[in-house]
């Protein structure tokens, strides 16, 4: 509304457009941020999977051809790397983005064009990655050929072949003499950097801009969840920043860190990988923790059972999970102590994780449950998730882990915990948000198809993959010989992973159709309990238009609902009232609003990486190092660029 | 002050500036970087049968005090830049930046001096001399690496500081989270100094 002319001391205008193409380059919004990380996210979900289909393709059988052995090596590099660090760290990130300022009633993050910069780097990041595919090599190892007599030449490209874990030496100079690894490495550093931004700047924004009232302990679980997520990467993603570092200089300087020939130390690399790499998994299940522990409460019509526990599982869980890293290393030769002392400390994590799960299941108890869709995928987190701990419990004993390491069991375990864990609370929390992004429900018909098909899909393929390692089926090879009867078994497990593809395409048509045609949500279409839903459908642009104040724990719910004597909730007789009145505030706000202009600079800095990445990778060749001095004065000046740009402009838009 | 257009009720729930308290989270962060660099070199330092020459048999203390000194007085500068700008002096401000951007400069040079000298040595110590010299040069030249990045920060708050009213508040980068950042990489290299240089 409010439109003049910028002063003449401004240097650098900011660009204006709030609709177009543009608009998504440049926006800082948070909620577009949260939506151009979802639907990024679900296209590497999409990739990743259909590698994992490939893979059920090529096992589906005994003998199989589709893939010779450097392929399938591969495909399940890509398939992990691409599931961990583009599918269910971003969509994790999306929903941080969306959600978390909406529930602690703030107008964005912190930050916001330090927001757009952490998207912006992941997406070049994950291009990076990806380019691989057209632009990688591999060699033979030095004085060695590739297993069982694979060729170099393949029909896919040469990808990223060493592991999302990336071994040493094997992943080192002298035995992967092609530059895809130098794509892993890098790659990975870049996509680190992106979480390590967005975890600063979400850990600023939860301490300093809850609305007025909101204590710590008046957060929503899942806001909770995002801080120890934020913790958890600021601590533990520098180590592998580290790591990758000495990675990257053994590949390109000739350091000699994991040179085991010349005085390197391979179990080194285990170790920073793994302190890295088990508060990762936490990483990845703690959001969907969150989600379900938003989603039980309000189809059980019920407060959350025990609140402060739950949330101090979650810190506790966030706090052990640096405690338990060499778990991982079991078979690898550490001290008969240090397996004493790892496996311990790994079984008292189950102590946290119990205590939620109970939690939950106390939520239900006397609970008036509506088995709605996401409901339906809380259930199944919590029951998949069951089966997953327990059976990482068995990894915590030492000599069963022996007997267990490099099976499908690990391979089974670890998919309950990810795919029947994460991805199902990713999934009950798509469902039950969907209407803050469209003002629109997704259809609960093909919801609750999409939920059986994947449910069914998701036993029939992860859980034979136990008694199939119990047999004695390694992971990480690419075929099995017929007298071993593995036959059968991986057949169901194939037919059960095209069940889950056939589930998320029910999905795909259910977003696309919903989002056009779906029934229209209203307001507070859950009866929910959190201040996210005191605010219309779609999510108007300014967020809230009157600052939220906070008086209680699950705030909107004592907006609407009193307690009698049996402390059953009795609907107030003014809630519709009071919906109505919230719904007004937000679309036609009392005073002008503010918003952050948008900004080049953090699209600009983004691509930097693209540049500095390939210019690394190719710093021997002539243009490789040009590439890469672009890549770092594109870096510095749009630093400097944005460092020099003013916060509020005259020009700015107001919104009345 | 945030990041963000803010309106009267906006509030810090904590009662730390927004830019202040990011730095501080980041640089916890960044103690987990360098934490994890010390003690690979301390892994490697201790070993024997690598090839000749250890970093430990190279280092000219004297010279490395020096310019670890250099660094110390740059501190004070910064924190005299601080109290500057908290008086409304801008030029104080300005000058005070310049000569802690300077300092840091001379830190680098020494650094720079100090590797090529382990590189013309004879027998050389290179990266690719043993695994403790990798380590060495990893550790150090990652410090250099952040002083430089401090260095330009500092630059660009000069810069900045032409504009009347520019250094504190208005854009994103302000001094305060500038100072604290070089404190940071000034205690790393006190640390660094000690274990890696001083103690046998």
């Amino acid at each position: 509304m409010a439109s003049t002319a910028a002063p003449a001391s401004t240097i650098f205008r900011r660009p204006k457009q709030t609709s177009g193409w543009m608009s998504w380059l440049t926006t800082v919004d948070h909620k577009k941020i949260g939506i151009m990380y979802g639907y990024s996210a679900f296209f590497f979900f999409i990739l990743g999977g259909l590698e994992a289909l490939i893979l059920r393709l090529q096992l589906a059988g005994p003998n199989g051809t589709v893939l010779d052995a450097n392929e399938y090596n591969a495909m399940f590099t890509m398939h992990g790397t691409t599931m961990i660090f583009l599918f269910v760290m971003p969509v994790g990130a999306a929903f941080f983005n969306y959600m978390m300022p909406l529930m602690i009633g703030a107008r964005d993050v912190a930050f916001p064009r330090l927001n757009a910069l952490s998207f912006w780097i992941f997406i070049f990041g994950g291009i990076f990655l990806y380019s691989s595919f057209l632009f990688g090599t591999t060699g033979p190892p030095a004085g060695g050929n590739l297993p069982g007599g694979a060729t170099d030449a393949s029909w896919l490209g040469s990808t990223i072949n060493g592991g999302w874990f990336m071994y040493q030496p094997n992943a080192g100079p002298r035995f992967s003499t092609g530059t895809v690894l130098d794509f892993g490495a890098i790659g990975l550093q870049i996509l680190g950097l992106a979480s390590l931004i967005s975890a600063v700047n979400f850990i600023a924004t939860i301490f300093n801009m809850r609305a007025k009232g909101m204590k710590l302990l008046r957060m929503p679980v899942f806001v909770w969840m995002t801080l120890v997520v934020a913790f958890l990467l600021l601590f533990s993603l520098p180590i592998i920043a580290v790591a990758l570092f000495m990675v990257t200089f053994d590949r390109q300087l000739g350091t000699l860190f994991f040179d085991t020939f010349q005085g390197g130390d391979a179990i080194l690399w285990q170790h920073l990988f793994w302190l890295f790499g088990h508060p990762e998994v936490y990483i990845l299940i703690l959001p969907a923790m969150g989600i379900v522990s938003e989603t039980l409460p309000v189809f059980s019509r019920k407060p959350l059972f025990g609140y402060p526990a739950v949330v101090f599982a979650g810190a506790a869980i966030g706090f052990l999970g640096f405690g338990v890293w060499a778990h991982h290393m079991f078979a690898s030769g550490i001290t008969p102590v240090a397996q004493a002392a790892f496996g311990l400390a790994t079984m008292t994590i189950a102590v946290p994780t119990g205590i939620k799960i109970f939690n939950w299941m106390g939520t239900m108890w006397m609970g008036k449950i509506k088995f709605t869709t996401p409901m339906l995928f809380s259930l199944g987190f919590v029951a998949l998730f069951v089966i997953g701990g327990l059976s990482g419990v068995t990894h915590s004993i030492v000599p069963a882990d022996w007997q267990q390491t490099d099976t499908y069991y690990i391979v089974a375990h670890f998919h309950y915990v990810l795919f029947g864990g994460a991805i199902f609370g990713i999934f009950a929390g798509l469902y039950y948000w969907f209407p803050k992004l469209t003002g629109r429900m997704l259809s609960e018909k093909l919801g609750k198809l999409h939920f059986w098909l994947m449910f069914i899909g998701m036993n029939l393929t992860f859980g034979p993959m136990h008694w199939l390692g119990l047999q004695g089926m390694v992971r990480r090879t690419w075929k099995y010989p017929e007298e071993y009867n593995f036959g059968t078994w991986n057949m169901v497990v194939t037919v059960g992973a095209y069940t889950i593809a056939l589930s998320i395409l029910v999905f795909m048509i259910n977003w696309v159709r919903s989002k056009r045609k779906g029934v229209e949500s209203g307001m507070d279409p859950w009866d929910a309990r959190t201040i996210e839903w005191s605010i219309p459908n779609p999510t108007p642009e300014w967020n809230f238009g009157v600052n939220p104040e906070v008086q209680a724990l699950d705030d909107w719910w004592h907006r609407k609902y009193d307690e009698n004597e049996e402390g059953r909730p009795v609907r107030k007789a003014e809630a519709d009232a009071t919906i109505a009145q919230f719904h007004d505030q937000g679309v036609n706000p009392p005073s002008p609003i503010h918003l952050p202009s948008p900004s080049y600079f953090p699209f600009l800095a983004g691509a930097a990486f693209l540049a500095i990445g390939y210019g690394v990778v190719y710093h021997t060749r002539g243009w490789g190092l040009p590439l890469l001095a672009f890549g770092v004065i594109l870096l510095l000046s749009s630093m400097i660029g944005w460092s020099l740009e003013p916060l509020e402009e005259d020009h700015e838009e107001v919104h009345a | 002050m945030s990041d963000i257009a803010h309106d009267e009720q906006l509030h810090e729930s904590t009662g730390i500036e927004t830019r202040k308290l990011a730095m501080w989270i980041f640089l916890s962060s960044e103690f987990m970087f360098f934490g994890a660099l010390i003690s690979n070199y301390l892994l490697f330092k201790g070993r024997v049968g690598y090839p000749e020459p250890y970093p430990s048999e190279m280092f000219d203390i004297p010279f490395t005090s020096v310019s670890s000194f250099v660094l110390l007085m740059s501190s004070l500068t910064m924190v005299l830049a601080d109290h500057a700008i908290h008086r409304d002096d801008q030029r104080a401000t300005r000058t005070w930046i310049v000569a802690t951007a300077l300092l840091g400069m001379v830190f680098l040079s020494g650094q720079a001096f100090e590797f090529t000298e382990f590189v013309l040595h004879d027998p050389p110590m290179t990266l690719s001399t043993n695994p403790a010299a990798s380590a060495f040069f990893t550790l150090t030249g990652f410090h250099g690496m952040h002083v430089l990045i401090g260095v330009i920060m500092l630059l660009t708050l000069a810069g900045t500081s032409f504009r009347k009213g520019r250094l504190s508040t208005a854009t994103g980068l302000n001094l305060e989270s500038v100072a604290l950042y070089w404190h940071f990489v000034d205690i790393i290299w006190i640390v660094i100094f000690t274990v890696v240089y001083l103690i046998k």
